[in-house]
């Protein structure tokens, strides 16, 4: 469903310039759920960003659903790969009520059926329609990604990019946003990328998974070698070390990988 | 046991608000010893304004009322304003969750960490630099010189991190409450953090209040733990004893966690009961009330 070939991405020029994504690779089958970790800075995001269309400076190959991708993408693209964001505080218009952040992609790729539609996709995350012309600010945090979801569900697309969507949620709201997110991709047989940092939600949620560092993919595993802590090289070795808790002889020593 | 370093006793935060009353905190009673104590609750249970409340930092219209708030022998209610400036920073000092916010932007951070020094001790400006250094070396930055220099937008949140737990060191505090210091950092740096605070608490006998959300990561490090749900402290236990305990509310917590090391097919979804807001609590595993 998703080919990256020798992806790159560089900010700024000259001296200034940083290099963010060095040349990675890497394909997701229709209807699997890849896993992309890494720490802050490691470039897991930009590549999301590549994928989706946000970010237009790269080079490489990028192709979805048979189609390889330019610079500008096209409404049938946006149709087709929609995202959610790691923050629902920052993500949904605080003026705009649910109704109107749900309706405005179905405008802009004139689709009909507009009350049914928004009704549906309320439904589908568990919202009533009772929160249909709720603002932002009168919703919790998992409310707010049920709705981030919803909008990116209503133009019925086939892949969902995940950027970090439950890092900033507590533990009991997360457990039901990777629930909801599990359940919509059976029923409607999506693909995911999910970009995050918690190796615990890769393993629940992914079979396959590239850990990054530094610009570069590390290292492609499957989620049963990361069980097994069958990881081949050292980085991801001490990054699954230091997610399974806090250790004072294994605190003195980590490295630092360039 | 000894004495404890602080003993609270009875602690309500209110805030009053147009649309009536709300209890952040109801009736919590903990002692902090020389030790780690974790506070562990959701968003809204009221573990922040716990640790907020110990050093007055709560304003109008926020309300604090306790039986007692006892710091070292002093009761740290009767203090006035200008005694309580002694004890904030220099004896309890505070680590906020976010570098960003907390850091003055238009001050290097070594001026900044500096002046926490300056303000509690009589010393020239030149002394104060020196020990600057001497800190920022402590919380393991490998080019204080260079790093005394920069502004806080300059440096990674690691590092911010970093440098206000070096400002609130450098007084030598006898109590850190640390509120999710180290949430916003890589897993390997919030390693490198925690081993900084653990080696005040293990080798100069500091006290540690560690605010988080983070259960693994409380049950790993601290040495006790306070659950808070709705502004009570429903469960109390040690450490190690976590993944055993009792109270439905923390049964439900540890559930709906996510693991690495063995795949479950549907997480957990926590379905909160109204009787936790005022039922029986646990300490120790055993059910109280």
């Amino acid at each position: 469903m998703i080919e990256v070939e020798t992806l790159d991405v560089t900010f700024g020029e000259g001296a200034a310039a940083i290099h963010a994504v060095r040349g990675i690779s890497f394909h997701v089958d229709t209807g699997e759920t890849f896993g992309l970790v890494g720490e802050s800075g490691s470039g897991k995001s930009t590549v999301l960003r590549a994928l989706s269309g946000l970010n237009p400076d790269w080079t490489g190959t990028l192709r979805v659903d048979d189609q390889t991708l330019g610079r500008k993408r096209s409404k049938a693209f946006h149709k087709l790969v929609q995202m959610v964001f790691q923050d629902p505080y920052g993500s949904l218009h605080p003026r705009h009520t649910v109704d109107r952040t749900l309706a405005e992609p179905l405008a802009i790729h004139g689709m009909g059926e507009v009350d049914r539609r928004i009704e549906t996709a309320l439904a589908e995350v568990g919202l009533g329609p009772a929160f249909r012309f709720r603002y932002p600010h009168q919703l919790s945090g998992g409310q707010r990604q049920r709705v981030a979801i919803a909008r990116a569900l209503v133009l019925e697309p086939k892949v969902l990019l995940l950027d970090e969507p439950t890092s900033s949620l507590d533990v009991s709201v997360q457990a039901e946003i990777l629930n909801l997110l599990q359940r919509l991709k059976r029923e409607r047989g999506l693909t995911f990328i999910l970009v995050t940092h918690n190796l615990a939600v890769v393993a629940h949620m992914c079979a396959r998974l590239a850990v990054m560092n530094a610009g570069r993919i590390v290292e492609e595993m499957s989620v049963a070698e990361l069980r097994r802590g069958t990881a081949r090289q050292a980085y991801t070795l001490q990054l699954l070390n230091a997610s399974l808790g806090y250790d004072r002889a294994k605190a003195r020593e980590l490295v630092t990988f360039e | 046991m000894s004495l404890p370093l602080l003993s609270v006793e009875g602690l309500h935060v209110r805030f009053h608000t147009p649309k009536g009353v709300v209890e952040a905190v109801r009736g919590i009673s903990f002692e902090v010893g020389r030790e780690k104590l974790g506070i562990v609750g959701e968003s809204g249970s009221g573990k922040t304004m716990a640790g907020r409340s110990v050093l007055r930092l709560i304003r109008p219209p926020g309300e604090v009322r306790a039986k007692r708030i006892v710091f070292d022998g002093t009761d740290l209610q009767a203090l006035d304003e200008v005694a309580m400036r002694e004890v904030r920073g220099r004896r309890i000092a505070m680590v906020m969750q976010d570098p960003k916010f907390s850091l003055n932007p238009v001050m290097t951070v070594g001026d900044q960490i500096a002046e926490a020094y300056l303000v509690h001790h009589k010393v020239v400006a030149a002394q104060a630099r020196e020990r600057t250094l001497e800190m920022l070396a402590a919380v393991k930055i490998r080019d204080p010189e260079r790093v005394y220099g920069l502004y806080p937008h300059e440096v990674s949140g690691g590092m911010g991190q970093r440098v206000m737990i070096a400002m609130m060191l450098i007084p030598d505090p006898d109590l850190l409450i640390a509120d999710e210091p180290t949430s916003a950092l890589d897993v390997t740096v919030q390693m490198q953090v925690l081993a900084i605070l653990d080696d005040l608490v293990t080798q100069r006998g500091m006290g540690l209040m560690f605010i988080s959300h983070d259960l693994n990561l409380v049950a790993s490090f601290c040495d006790r733990v306070v659950i808070m749900y709705a502004g009570r402290i429903v469960e109390t236990c040690r450490a190690a004893e976590l993944q055993s305990a009792r109270h439905p509310y923390t049964r439900g917590l540890l559930a709906s966690l996510p693991r690495i090391d063995r795949p479950v097919g549907e997480l957990s979804v926590l379905s909160r009961d109204p009787a936790w807001r005022d039922g029986a609590v646990v300490v120790d595993g055993e059910m109280v009330g």
